[in-house]
Protein backbone atom coordinates (compact mmCIF):
# COMPACT_ATOMS: atom_id res chain seq x y z
CA UNK A 1 0.00 0.00 0.00
CA UNK A 2 1.46 3.69 -1.23
CA UNK A 3 1.87 6.29 1.69
CA UNK A 4 1.71 9.76 0.89
CA UNK A 5 5.54 9.29 0.67
CA UNK A 6 5.43 6.55 -1.22
CA UNK A 7 6.60 3.97 1.23
CA UNK A 8 5.81 0.22 0.18
CA UNK A 9 6.06 -2.19 2.62
CA UNK A 10 7.55 -5.03 0.86
CA UNK A 11 7.70 -7.45 4.31
CA UNK A 12 5.49 -7.67 7.93
CA UNK A 13 6.29 -11.12 9.31
CA UNK A 14 6.56 -12.55 12.51
CA UNK A 15 9.46 -14.92 12.90
CA UNK A 16 10.40 -17.88 15.51
CA UNK A 17 12.78 -16.92 17.80
CA UNK A 18 15.45 -19.66 16.31
CA UNK A 19 18.69 -19.76 14.03
CA UNK A 20 16.72 -21.28 11.16
CA UNK A 21 14.77 -17.65 11.29
CA UNK A 22 17.64 -15.84 11.07
CA UNK A 23 18.51 -17.70 7.47
CA UNK A 24 14.98 -16.82 6.50
CA UNK A 25 14.80 -13.09 7.37
CA UNK A 26 18.26 -12.40 5.76
CA UNK A 27 17.30 -14.54 2.49
CA UNK A 28 14.03 -12.88 2.34
CA UNK A 29 15.13 -9.35 2.99
CA UNK A 30 17.95 -10.08 0.29
CA UNK A 31 15.57 -11.06 -2.17
CA UNK A 32 13.43 -7.75 -2.26
CA UNK A 33 16.60 -5.75 -1.75
CA UNK A 34 17.59 -7.53 -4.78
CA UNK A 35 14.20 -6.83 -6.72
CA UNK A 36 14.18 -3.16 -5.96
CA UNK A 37 17.27 -2.58 -7.64
CA UNK A 38 20.11 -2.59 -4.64
CA UNK A 39 23.91 -3.65 -6.67
CA UNK A 40 25.10 -7.12 -5.86
CA UNK A 41 27.41 -5.03 -2.79
CA UNK A 42 24.87 -3.65 -1.24
CA UNK A 43 22.37 -6.63 -1.22
CA UNK A 44 25.30 -8.71 0.61
CA UNK A 45 25.72 -5.56 3.19
CA UNK A 46 21.81 -5.40 3.53
CA UNK A 47 22.03 -9.12 3.91
CA UNK A 48 24.34 -9.74 7.02
CA UNK A 49 23.25 -6.40 8.87
CA UNK A 50 19.70 -8.04 8.60
CA UNK A 51 21.57 -11.23 9.59
CA UNK A 52 23.48 -9.95 12.45
CA UNK A 53 20.18 -7.63 13.71
CA UNK A 54 18.12 -10.97 14.06
CA UNK A 55 20.43 -12.53 15.89
CA UNK A 56 20.88 -10.31 18.57
CA UNK A 57 16.95 -10.30 18.76
CA UNK A 58 16.69 -14.06 18.53
CA UNK A 59 19.76 -14.82 21.13
CA UNK A 60 20.50 -11.66 22.88
CA UNK A 61 16.91 -10.35 23.00
CA UNK A 62 14.11 -13.03 22.75
CA UNK A 63 16.83 -15.74 24.42
CA UNK A 64 15.45 -18.19 21.90
CA UNK A 65 12.32 -18.26 23.63
CA UNK A 66 9.14 -20.15 22.28
CA UNK A 67 6.81 -17.70 23.18
CA UNK A 68 8.54 -14.44 21.87
CA UNK A 69 8.54 -13.45 18.53
CA UNK A 70 10.49 -11.18 16.23
CA UNK A 71 8.98 -9.15 14.28
CA UNK A 72 10.36 -7.55 10.46
CA UNK A 73 9.29 -5.43 8.11
CA UNK A 74 10.52 -4.08 5.39
CA UNK A 75 10.13 -0.95 3.58
CA UNK A 76 10.95 0.58 0.47
CA UNK A 77 10.93 4.29 0.26
CA UNK A 78 12.40 6.77 -2.41
CA UNK A 79 15.94 6.34 -2.04
CA UNK A 80 15.82 4.03 0.75
CA UNK A 81 15.26 0.47 2.03
CA UNK A 82 13.94 0.31 6.00
CA UNK A 83 14.16 -2.60 8.14
CA UNK A 84 12.94 -2.68 11.32
CA UNK A 85 13.52 -5.74 13.92
CA UNK A 86 11.65 -5.91 16.57
CA UNK A 87 12.05 -8.49 19.36
CA UNK A 88 10.12 -9.10 23.00
CA UNK A 89 13.71 -9.03 25.16
CA UNK A 90 14.83 -6.88 28.04
CA UNK A 91 16.07 -4.17 25.63
CA UNK A 92 19.39 -3.01 25.16
CA UNK A 93 21.35 0.29 25.24
CA UNK A 94 23.33 0.77 22.01
CA UNK A 95 25.86 2.63 23.69
CA UNK A 96 26.31 0.38 26.29
CA UNK A 97 28.17 -2.24 23.69
CA UNK A 98 31.35 -1.67 24.18
CA UNK A 99 33.86 -1.10 21.34
CA UNK A 100 35.34 -4.25 20.01
CA UNK A 101 37.82 -2.98 17.95
CA UNK A 102 40.22 -1.60 21.02
CA UNK A 103 42.90 -3.66 22.37
CA UNK A 104 41.65 -4.41 25.56
CA UNK A 105 38.09 -5.98 22.99
CA UNK A 106 39.80 -7.13 20.03
CA UNK A 107 40.41 -10.63 21.00
CA UNK A 108 36.78 -11.11 22.45
CA UNK A 109 34.88 -13.62 20.80
CA UNK A 110 31.60 -11.87 20.47
CA UNK A 111 30.69 -8.41 20.31
CA UNK A 112 30.89 -7.55 17.01
CA UNK A 113 27.48 -7.49 15.26
CA UNK A 114 26.99 -4.33 15.72
CA UNK A 115 30.17 -3.14 14.36
CA UNK A 116 29.23 -4.60 11.31
CA UNK A 117 25.74 -3.54 11.19
CA UNK A 118 26.96 -0.06 11.72
CA UNK A 119 29.70 -0.69 8.44
CA UNK A 120 27.12 -2.09 6.10
CA UNK A 121 24.41 0.31 6.54
CA UNK A 122 23.90 4.05 7.08
CA UNK A 123 21.72 4.77 9.63
CA UNK A 124 21.28 2.63 12.45
CA UNK A 125 18.70 3.57 15.65
CA UNK A 126 17.12 1.35 18.54
CA UNK A 127 14.09 2.53 20.48
CA UNK A 128 12.64 0.35 23.41
CA UNK A 129 8.88 -0.90 22.67
CA UNK A 130 5.53 0.33 24.68
CA UNK A 131 5.39 -2.76 26.55
CA UNK A 132 8.34 -4.26 25.91
CA UNK A 133 11.19 -5.04 23.63
CA UNK A 134 13.36 -3.19 21.35
CA UNK A 135 13.20 -2.14 17.88
CA UNK A 136 16.16 -1.84 15.69
CA UNK A 137 15.79 0.68 12.92
CA UNK A 138 18.41 -0.28 9.88
CA UNK A 139 18.18 2.31 6.74
CA UNK A 140 20.47 1.51 3.81
CA UNK A 141 20.30 4.43 1.35
CA UNK A 142 20.25 3.77 -2.44
CA UNK A 143 23.27 5.60 -4.39
CA UNK A 144 21.68 7.61 -7.79
CA UNK A 145 23.41 5.72 -9.85
CA UNK A 146 21.64 2.12 -9.20
CA UNK B 1 25.37 -25.24 3.34
CA UNK B 2 27.03 -25.12 6.45
CA UNK B 3 30.78 -25.34 6.24
CA UNK B 4 32.58 -28.00 5.36
CA UNK B 5 36.45 -28.80 6.66
CA UNK B 6 39.26 -30.93 5.06
CA UNK B 7 42.40 -31.55 7.27
CA UNK B 8 45.27 -32.15 5.30
CA UNK B 9 48.84 -32.45 6.05
CA UNK B 10 51.76 -30.60 4.40
CA UNK B 11 54.81 -31.06 6.32
CA UNK B 12 54.48 -30.55 9.92
CA UNK B 13 51.70 -28.09 8.78
CA UNK B 14 47.98 -29.20 9.73
CA UNK B 15 46.02 -27.40 6.66
CA UNK B 16 42.83 -27.07 6.98
CA UNK B 17 40.74 -26.46 3.80
CA UNK B 18 36.84 -25.10 4.23
CA UNK B 19 34.54 -24.40 2.21
CA UNK B 20 30.83 -23.00 2.94
CA UNK B 21 29.69 -20.50 5.58
CA UNK B 22 31.07 -19.70 8.78
CA UNK B 23 28.28 -18.96 10.77
CA UNK B 24 26.29 -18.83 13.56
CA UNK B 25 25.11 -22.85 14.44
CA UNK B 26 26.29 -25.12 12.98
CA UNK B 27 29.20 -23.38 11.15
CA UNK B 28 31.05 -22.00 13.77
CA UNK B 29 30.22 -24.90 16.32
CA UNK B 30 31.63 -27.37 13.70
CA UNK B 31 34.89 -25.24 13.15
CA UNK B 32 35.66 -24.93 16.63
CA UNK B 33 35.37 -28.68 17.29
CA UNK B 34 38.29 -28.76 14.52
CA UNK B 35 40.12 -26.76 15.79
CA UNK B 36 40.08 -28.00 19.62
CA UNK B 37 40.44 -31.19 17.96
CA UNK B 38 43.71 -30.65 16.17
CA UNK B 39 44.82 -28.60 19.16
CA UNK B 40 44.70 -31.99 21.57
CA UNK B 41 46.14 -34.16 18.68
CA UNK B 42 49.37 -32.19 19.50
CA UNK B 43 48.85 -30.00 16.12
CA UNK B 44 50.46 -26.69 16.53
CA UNK B 45 51.26 -25.40 13.11
CA UNK B 46 47.16 -24.77 11.64
CA UNK B 47 46.99 -22.72 8.40
CA UNK B 48 43.78 -21.97 7.49
CA UNK B 49 42.48 -21.64 4.00
CA UNK B 50 39.97 -19.60 3.27
CA UNK B 51 39.53 -19.86 -0.24
CA UNK B 52 36.41 -21.23 -1.07
CA UNK B 53 34.39 -19.87 2.20
CA UNK B 54 31.52 -17.43 0.74
CA UNK B 55 30.52 -16.08 3.86
CA UNK B 56 31.51 -15.30 7.72
CA UNK B 57 29.51 -13.47 10.07
CA UNK B 58 29.94 -11.86 13.33
CA UNK B 59 30.25 -15.19 15.33
CA UNK B 60 32.47 -17.11 12.09
CA UNK B 61 34.59 -14.15 13.13
CA UNK B 62 34.35 -14.95 16.68
CA UNK B 63 34.85 -18.43 15.93
CA UNK B 64 38.73 -17.56 13.99
CA UNK B 65 39.65 -15.50 17.01
CA UNK B 66 38.65 -18.64 19.11
CA UNK B 67 40.85 -20.37 17.47
CA UNK B 68 43.68 -18.22 16.92
CA UNK B 69 43.70 -17.63 21.19
CA UNK B 70 43.65 -21.10 21.57
CA UNK B 71 46.52 -22.27 19.56
CA UNK B 72 48.32 -19.75 20.05
CA UNK B 73 47.70 -20.66 24.14
CA UNK B 74 49.03 -23.69 23.49
CA UNK B 75 52.50 -22.42 22.50
CA UNK B 76 51.74 -23.05 18.37
CA UNK B 77 50.67 -20.27 15.30
CA UNK B 78 47.30 -20.03 13.43
CA UNK B 79 47.47 -17.99 10.02
CA UNK B 80 45.11 -17.51 7.32
CA UNK B 81 45.29 -18.40 3.51
CA UNK B 82 43.18 -17.09 0.35
CA UNK B 83 41.03 -14.66 2.13
CA UNK B 84 38.30 -13.52 -0.56
CA UNK B 85 37.62 -9.90 -1.11
CA UNK B 86 34.52 -10.07 1.60
CA UNK B 87 36.49 -11.93 4.25
CA UNK B 88 39.30 -9.51 3.90
CA UNK B 89 36.85 -5.97 4.29
CA UNK B 90 35.08 -7.73 7.20
CA UNK B 91 38.65 -8.38 8.81
CA UNK B 92 39.58 -4.84 8.31
CA UNK B 93 36.45 -3.69 9.49
CA UNK B 94 36.92 -5.34 12.92
CA UNK B 95 40.85 -4.78 12.72
CA UNK B 96 41.61 -8.03 13.02
CA UNK B 97 43.90 -8.06 10.06
CA UNK B 98 46.46 -6.68 12.40
CA UNK B 99 46.16 -9.79 14.31
CA UNK B 100 46.16 -12.63 11.75
CA UNK B 101 49.33 -13.21 9.45
CA UNK B 102 47.32 -13.44 6.10
CA UNK B 103 48.86 -15.68 3.47
CA UNK B 104 47.83 -15.44 -0.53
CA UNK B 105 49.94 -18.44 -1.56
CA UNK B 106 50.37 -22.02 0.37
CA UNK B 107 54.19 -22.83 -0.40
CA UNK B 108 54.63 -19.23 1.48
CA UNK B 109 52.65 -20.21 4.01
CA UNK B 110 53.81 -22.99 4.74
CA UNK B 111 57.25 -22.04 4.81
CA UNK B 112 56.58 -18.79 7.02
CA UNK B 113 55.81 -21.44 10.45
CA UNK B 114 59.53 -22.51 10.09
Amino acid sequence: MNSPHDALIRLDEFFASTLASVDLAEAEVIRIAGEIGFGEDDVFQIGMAVREGMVNAVVHGNRYSEEKKVRLTVTSEPGRLVIRIEDEGEGFDLQSIPDPTTDENLLRQSGRGLLLIRSFVDEVRTEPLRKHGTVLELVKRRDPGD
Amino acid sequence: MSVKLTIRQVGDVTVIDAEGRITLGEGSSAFRETIRDRVAKGERKILLNLGEVSYIDSSGIGELVSAFTTVTNHGGALKLLNLTKRVKDLLQITKLYTVFEVFDDEATAVRSFS
